[in-house]
């Protein structure tokens, strides 16, 4: 599903943000991504999510060579993932409901479908009851939730999550992870950046490890 | 192509994982593209009326833009028609002079109707001007002080209407002051042509006020549009992480200068009208004062109302364009 072909990433000011990276995460797998603050998680999920290119080397999401795709191409490419950030990225001045329909209205869908879906999908991350509700009447878990039923509304192969819990006590991050882990369980192929290392240690799953740019451990997957 | 990449791979690789692409048919998405359309339009609309005031006053800003030209030309079109009738009830007057009797005037009078320049000849005796004058000038009182009759004899000749080119006018003046009893001949033709070359020079005004206030219009629009995007920005990003089109996320910035165009017109003819009926009872008055028929510049005309609404929605279409093709590509996801 995601395969990493020596990827390396260069700044504009010379800095190496990722060095000869290679790895390959299976459809269906979930894997965590590791690493001190700068080590480079957030450059290579945004290289996946072509929020940047790759200065050398090969990207390639679902069989797709990300070097390949037009600008153009971009928007229906992200469509296929799921991105989900620390800081919720909400529209404030939106209903809960109209957030997490926003996926399903760029892409066509009917209003009775999008209200079907988005009900699912509001069900799943346990917040049916707020949908009337606008995000800044919400706690940061209940925000980023929203934010995951959003990322998850037109069910997306693939699942980026950059330190979603980042601004969450432990509790609540337990559960945000184990959301995580259900739409693993149900085929959704999941990377999660985060430096959280006690609560990954809990979750036994795949764990890949930056350093200074650099892969240190690729875990047991490639 | 692209969003059935992702499923295939899964199918072929793990038959445990089952994942389909969520995609609407074809047929719902040509349905939705219309009501979507029609829903961006209105959600535009009720952007615009969350801050009513702001609105406002953009849209005024763009209707007296608006009015400035539309005004101008409203008028400007109503002097061309009336000197067109002007211009059909050519006369020239005929002076004579004191000593000339009633005989030999009513002789010459007699002698031009005959001319097929002419298409008639009026005499207004010396008692007649007179009493007129001493009717409507009100120094009635001051002229009865006089022992004579001040005013000559008037001949007043309408040239026929197949010899009203100003050529052909200035010919037939020329034969007119060659008769020896008339001690002046007097045409207006002159302010006629300099009307002419006037209205010309404001017809070029127009165009030009016309043309700097459509730019204007545009540099309105896509300031305020501009703005609008950079108030907006954390939403275009977000848009744009999920999977939103350029096309998709520009719609709502466009429509958004559509509205500001309507509206501008809207006020733009009503700015007009106004000021027409302001200016129509003066004139009016002024108009009876010249003894003419009742003369009115009406309201704007329905083709020009259009016309300026249809103008209005375009710079305005046409403003937001050019600031969404301008600020929009910077804004990426970081
Ligand atoms: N847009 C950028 N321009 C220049 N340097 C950047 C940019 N983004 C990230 N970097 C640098 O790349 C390195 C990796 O950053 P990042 O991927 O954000 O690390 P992490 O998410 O692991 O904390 C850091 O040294 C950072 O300063
Ligand atoms: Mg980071």
């Amino acid at each position: 599903m995601i395969q990493f072909d020596q990827v390396s990433k260069r700044f504009q000011g010379g800095n190496e943000a990722l060095s000869q990276v290679n790895f390959h995460l299976h459809p269906g797998e979930m894997a965590f991504l590791t690493g001190h603050s700068g080590a480079g998680k957030s450059t290579l999920l945004k290289l996946i999510a072509l929020i940047e290119r790759a200065s050398t080397g090969n990207v390639i999401i679902g069989g797709k060579n990300l070097n390949r795709v037009s600008r153009h191409a971009i928007p229906y490419l992200r469509r296929n993932m799921g991105i989900i950030f620390q800081d919720y990225q909400l529209l404030y001045d939106r209903t809960v409901f109209d957030n997490v329909a926003l996926p399903l209205i760029i892409s066509g869908f009917s209003s009775r479908e999008v209200k079907k879906r988005v009900h699912a999908a509001l069900d799943k991350v346990g917040l049916l009851r707020f949908e009337k509700k606008y995000p800044i009447t919400l706690s940061g878990g209940e925000q980023q939730r929203v934010s995951i039923a959003r990322a998850v509304v037109n069910k997306p192969a693939l699942l980026l999550a950059d330190e979603p819990t980042g601004n969450l006590d432990p509790d609540l991050s337990r559960e945000i992870m184990d959301l995580f882990m259900a739409f693993n369980q149900v085929g959704v192929t999941v990377l999660i950046a985060s430096h959280d290392i006690p609560l990954i240690n809990q979750l036994n799953k795949r764990i890949i490890q930056l350093s200074h740019g650099k892969l240190l451990t690729a875990g047991n997957g490639s | 192509m692209i969003e059935n990449n992702f499923a295939n791979n899964n199918s072929g690789e793990s038959s445990s994982v089952q994942l389909r692409q969520l995609k609407p048919s074809f047929s719902s998405r040509f349905k939705e593209f219309f009501i979507r359309h029609l829903q961006v339009f209105f959600y535009s609309l009720g952007l615009l009326s969350r801050t009513p005031f702001a609105t406002l006053m953009t849209a005024s800003a763009l209707g007296i833009a608006l009015a400035l030209p539309a005004g101008l030309f409203v008028i400007l079109d109503h002097a061309r028609q009336l000197s067109g009738d002007i211009n059909s009830i050519n006369q020239i007057s005929l002076f004579m002079k004191k000593e000339v009797s009633k005989k030999t005037i009513d002789s010459i009078q007699k002698k031009l109707e005959n001319y097929p320049e002419i298409a008639q000849v009026k005499h207004i005796s010396r008692d007649v001007a007179l009493q007129e004058f001493q009717k409507n000038s009100g120094f009635g009182d001051a002229l009865k002080a006089l022992k004579n009759n001040p005013l000559p004899d008037l001949l007043i000749v309408f040239p026929s209407l197949t010899h009203n080119e100003p050529e052909q006018i200035n010919n037939l003046l020329t034969e007119l002051k060659k008769i020896k009893q008339v001690d002046l001949v007097q045409l207006d033709i002159q302010w006629l042509q300099r009307l002419y070359a006037i209205l010309h020079i404001g017809q070029r005004g127009v165009l030009i006020i016309g043309s700097l206030l459509a730019l204007g219009v545009l540099l309105i629009v896509g300031n305020t549009i501009r703005l609008a995007i950079e108030n907006r920005r954390s939403e275009i990003v977000v848009m744009k992480l999920i999977g939103g089109t350029d096309s998709f996320i520009r719609r709502p910035f466009l429509y958004t200068g559509f509205w500001y165009g309507l509206l501008g017109s809207l006020i733009a003819i009503l700015l007009v009208n106004l000021s027409l009926i302001i200016i129509n009872d003066p004139l009016a008055h002024l108009s009876s004062l010249y003894d003419s028929h009742l003369f009115s510049l009406g309201l704007m005309g329905i083709n020009v109302s259009l016309m300026l609404l249809f103008s209005g929605c375009f710079l305005g279409l046409m403003g937001a364009r050019i600031a969404v093709g301008k600020h929009f590509k910077e804004i990426e996801p970081k």
